[in-house]
């Protein structure tokens, strides 16, 4: 059932473009049925989960590496699975509307369906072979999603740079699972779970926990890694929306809160999860009011956000667990809804630009409620979701133990107010602000481009109202898989005067007084800019870097003298071979019987001259003519020993080389002698080394045939097993296959990289 | 190369030497031949079309373009691997079949035989890639 529910997405990628061309005006909403019934299907287990049970299913897939495709699905991945599916309708069909006309939506569709295929993938894996697919897959359909108007070159920077920085986690991220599995014994997320195993005391724990973290926080946008979300803002609004804010970002949240049972515990653990998360919660909520473009504000709150998660995840009590999952939650719903207005507002307008947008709620009376709705919740109010997920942050700071209690409060109180009042910048200006931009009136605003804002907005209103429900059916057994023990959670608006309400009081009015003062503090903190030291710069560094030691590299490696290169792959066979040959077991020279008939003689002596000839020729023709001298003789010992399939062939590709030699001929410089008498000799050292080498090994393999098991077997087994009389054509086509594929797809290569080379090159270079 | 000779002998050992490479491909399984040899002299013979006639005939004989059957050829050869998966076998395991072709004649068919098409195919397409482009060259 599981497989079907993550493998559907690629295969309806596969067709997404087809049905695309087939129903332009309904592709949105036809192609979102896909992820709609995901959702259902996997809502119609939720009961089972919420009464603590567990769905694992395995499938063989590398059986003899021990690698196998199974799901798991317990409460932390079938929340995960909701809000990657439930939201992902929503971005399907409001893409249609987005994008409508654009030449490449189709295509569009495909990435978003493979996207949300993978990360359906990386949430329900149970492998962690298969955990580390799905996270790199994710990697790669998002930088197709970023990059997917590729004509500008800021979305290919963009996309690049996203690709990078959480590519390069992924490395970290697979070194830290492969680690996890040597320590764990197990290739399996679901036995480790319930093995209770935990590693903190195993010698590789600190290194898994550093590797893991690496691909955590690179994925999950923590600082100093949080500069590749705001540019991957060029990619399309519904991108930003679905990837930026609901999901992939939030990969490496779920992943730290799916190994908490294994690897967390320790101060390595927790400690680096609160200070990171700290950092970029106050970081991201501080940069967002900065911001005057809806979406780069959006991005920056959204880092707060992640940042958030990661420091309630590093607090780890039960109240801090259960503030992870609510805000988890809120956050999704208030932000794929806040991202998709922007995308309606920029629709409309033409513009994301705060200070030239103002007085909207009139002309988009719907889209202006469902940011009110949103941004109320956003803002931590009551009634909404996103009250009781800010009160659980305050519990959480507030009851933790020891001196630091006082500083977590703080750094909570402090984020949330500058996220507060960025809130504010986001919702109260564009949509109630004096009016500044009115909407051009072209664009009608239909139901597939308010169904999404509004509707992840009216549902943190709702589960707010009754927060009973979600509680039960969700939240719960989410907890309950990352604490590892049974949970019984109730969650309420009204907790009654406790210091978190003072606090969330306290929190208002700092906002307040942010708010009023916003524009000052944005143009007075432009002079404080990071520029050239901040992370962005240090990323440009390397890159730069590593394009100079590349250019190096190739300037070192390729000389362009076709005569250095054979010299070196000749002198690295030699070393190559000729080590291994003396390294090896010891081996014996067989001397096979000197029956030599004279022809065979005659043979030898033949091509022996026309060697010589070749190296000492005056010109390019006979040089030509002597090679084939080489050559034609070599076929016709090869009719000789009885293997007609080489003398053919050889007897062919001799015949083209003639052609090919025929039609280069008048292309080709004076024939001269360039090397030195040195050279020579060199080059006569080198060619009589190989020399030696081959008929050394040909020797040595004579010796060795009698033990060889591999020729019987092919005779014996030719005409039974493969029903082909001809043993050279049935290892090529059979036994040997596979090889045969990977020489005739080097051979295309080959054609393809000539064909570019002298097809393909502008006009004025040929 | 305009040698009336040349040119008739060429249009008349065209159709021989094609149905040789495909002699040759066919009998490979049993006897010496098969898709590496049979595609070196389909290619041969369209180089030895294109020595007398000009590439620009040659390319409109063959229709096709050679990068096309280049990986067309491939494709074969990978989908010929593929039966071998969809019958819970690994990829690339030779499956033979059997047809009744009435009278108790039989025709043995495998996907090693399509496998050596596929090879056929890429030899020619690359073949013909390479030596048609470096004759066109000015």
């Amino acid at each position: 059932m599981i497989a079907i529910v993550v493998l559907s997405g690629f295969g309806l990628a596969l067709v997404a473009p087809a049905v695309q061309r087939l129903l332009p005006r309904h592709a949105g909403w036809l192609l979102a049925l896909l992820p709609l019934g995901v959702t259902v299907t996997l809502a119609r287990h939720a009961m089972t989960i919420a009464d603590g049970g567990v769905i694992a299913q395995s499938h063989a897939w590398a059986p003899a590496l021990g690698v196998t495709l199974s799901f798991y699905l317990d409460g932390l991945s079938l929340l995960f699975a909701l809000l990657i599916s439930g939201i992902g309708t929503l971005i399907v069909i409001y893409s249609g509307a987005y994008l409508s006309g654009h030449p490449n939506l189709g295509r569009f569709y495909a990435y978003l369906l493979a996207f949300m295929a993978s990360m359906l993938g990386l949430v329900l894996a149970g492998n962690l072979i298969a955990v580390f697919i799905f996270w790199e897959l994710t990697s790669l359909s998002s930088y197709l999603l970023i990059g997917f108007e590729h004509e500008r070159e800021a979305a290919r920077k963009a996309a690049l740079q996203a690709l990078l920085v959480t590519g390069i986690g992924g490395l970290a991220l697979m070194a830290g699972l492969v680690l996890m599995a040597l320590a764990g014994n197990s290739w399996e997320l679901a036995e480790m779970l319930d093995r209770r195993l935990n590693l903190a005391g195993h010698p590789f724990y600190l290194a898994i926990v550093i590797l893991i973290f690496a691909g955590a926080f690179t994925k999950s946008a923590q600082t100093p890694f949080h500069f590749w979300l705001p540019s991957a803002m060029e990619g399309p609004t519904p991108v930003s929306a679905f990837l930026h804010s609901a999901t992939m970002v939030k990969g490496g949240v779920y992943l730290v809160l799916r190994l908490t049972p294994i690897l967390g515990g320790t101060a390595a653990w927790q400690t680096t999860l609160m200070l990171v998360g700290a950092v970029t919660m106050i970081l991201g909520a501080w940069l967002s009011l900065l911001q005057t473009d809806l979406k780069r504000l959006l991005a920056y709150s959204t880092v707060n956000g992640l940042g958030t998660l990661m420091f309630l995840t590093g607090i780890g009590t039960r109240t801090a667990i259960i503030g992870a999952v609510v805000f988890l939650v809120a956050h999704a719903l208030y932000k794929a809804s806040l991202f998709l207005n922007a995308g309606v507002v920029d629709h409309e307008t033409g513009t994301r630009d705060v200070r030239r947008l103002g007085g909207l709620y009139r002309h988009l009376p719907l889209i202006g409620s469902a940011a009110v709705l949103a941004g109320l919740s956003m803002a931590g109010l009551a009634p909404f979701w996103g009250f009781i997920g800010k009160e659980l942050i305050y519990e959480a700071t507030w009851q933790s133990v020891g001196q630091t209690s006082g500083l977590l409060t703080t750094a909570a109180v402090a984020a949330n107010a500058l996220l507060i009042a960025a809130t504010g910048v986001l919702v109260i200006k564009p949509f109630f602000g004096p009016v500044r931009t009115v909407p051009d009136g072209h664009h009608p605003v239909g139901p597939a481009l308010w169904l999404g804002p509004l509707l992840p907005a009216v549902l943190g209103l709702l589960c707010g109202l009754l927060p009973g429900w979600p509680a039960q059916v969700f939240i719960t057994p989410a907890v309950a898989a990352v604490l590892a023990q049974p949970q019984d959670i109730h969650l309420a608006l009204w907790h009654g005067f406790t210091p978190m309400l003072g606090l969330t009081g306290l929190t208002l009015l700092l906002a307040f007084g942010v708010y009023r003062r916003h524009a000052g503090i944005r143009d007075g903190s432009a002079r404080f800019a990071l520029g050239a030291c901040g992370p962005a710069a240090g990323y440009e560094i390397s890159l730069n870097g590593m394009m100079k030691l590349a250019k190096w590299q190739t300037r070192f490696l390729q000389s362009g003298y076709l005569h250095n290169y054979i010299l070196t792959l000749i002198i690295a066979t030699i070393a190559l071979v000729g080590y291994t040959l003396l390294r090896g077991a010891p081996f014996q020279l067989t001397l096979p019987a000197m029956d030599v008939k004279l022809y065979e003689g005659v043979l030898a002596a033949l091509m022996l001259s026309a060697a010589v000839v070749t190296v000492r020729a005056q010109s390019r023709l006979s040089a030509i003519v002597a090679m084939g001298v080489v050559g034609y003789g070599l076929a016709l010992l090869f009719i000789d020993f009885g293997a007609p399939d080489l003398a053919m062939t050889q007897f062919i590709i001799e015949t083209m080389t003639v052609i090919l030699f025929v039609f280069v001929i008048y292309r080709l410089p004076a024939y001269k002698i360039i090397s030195t008498p040195r050279q020579f000799a060199r080059n006569g050292v080198v060619a009589v080394a190989a020399g030696v080498l081959m008929t050394t090994l040909v020797l040595v393999a004579l010796g060795v045939r009698e033990g060889s098991l591999l020729s019987e077997f092919f005779e014996a087994n030719s005409f039974i097993k493969a029903h082909g009389r001809n043993i050279v054509n049935v290892i090529i086509v059979d036994f040997r296959a596979m090889d045969t594929l990977g020489e005739i797809t080097v051979l295309t290569l080959a054609g393809a990289g000539v064909y570019t080379l002298l097809k393909l090159r502008p006009k004025e270079d040929r | 190369m305009t040698s009336v000779i040349l040119a008739t002998a060429t249009r008349y050992l065209m159709p021989m030497l094609l149905l040789f490479s495909a002699f040759l491909l066919f009998r490979g399984h049993n006897l010496p031949g098969g898709g590496f040899i049979g595609g070196l002299v389909a290619a041969a013979t369209f180089i030895l079309h294109s020595l007398v006639f000009g590439v620009g005939e040659t390319r409109k004989i063959l229709r096709v373009r050679p990068v096309k059957l280049m990986g067309l050829g491939l494709l074969i050869a990978m989908a010929s691997g593929l039966v071998g998966v969809f019958t819970r076998a690994p990829f690339l395991t030779g499956k033979w079949y059997e047809l009744v072709l009435g009278q108790g004649d039989k025709w043995h068919v495998g996907t090693p035989v399509f496998f050596d098409v596929g090879v056929y195919l890429v030899v020619i397409g690359a073949t013909l890639i390479i030596i048609l482009s470096l004759a066109e060259e000015d």
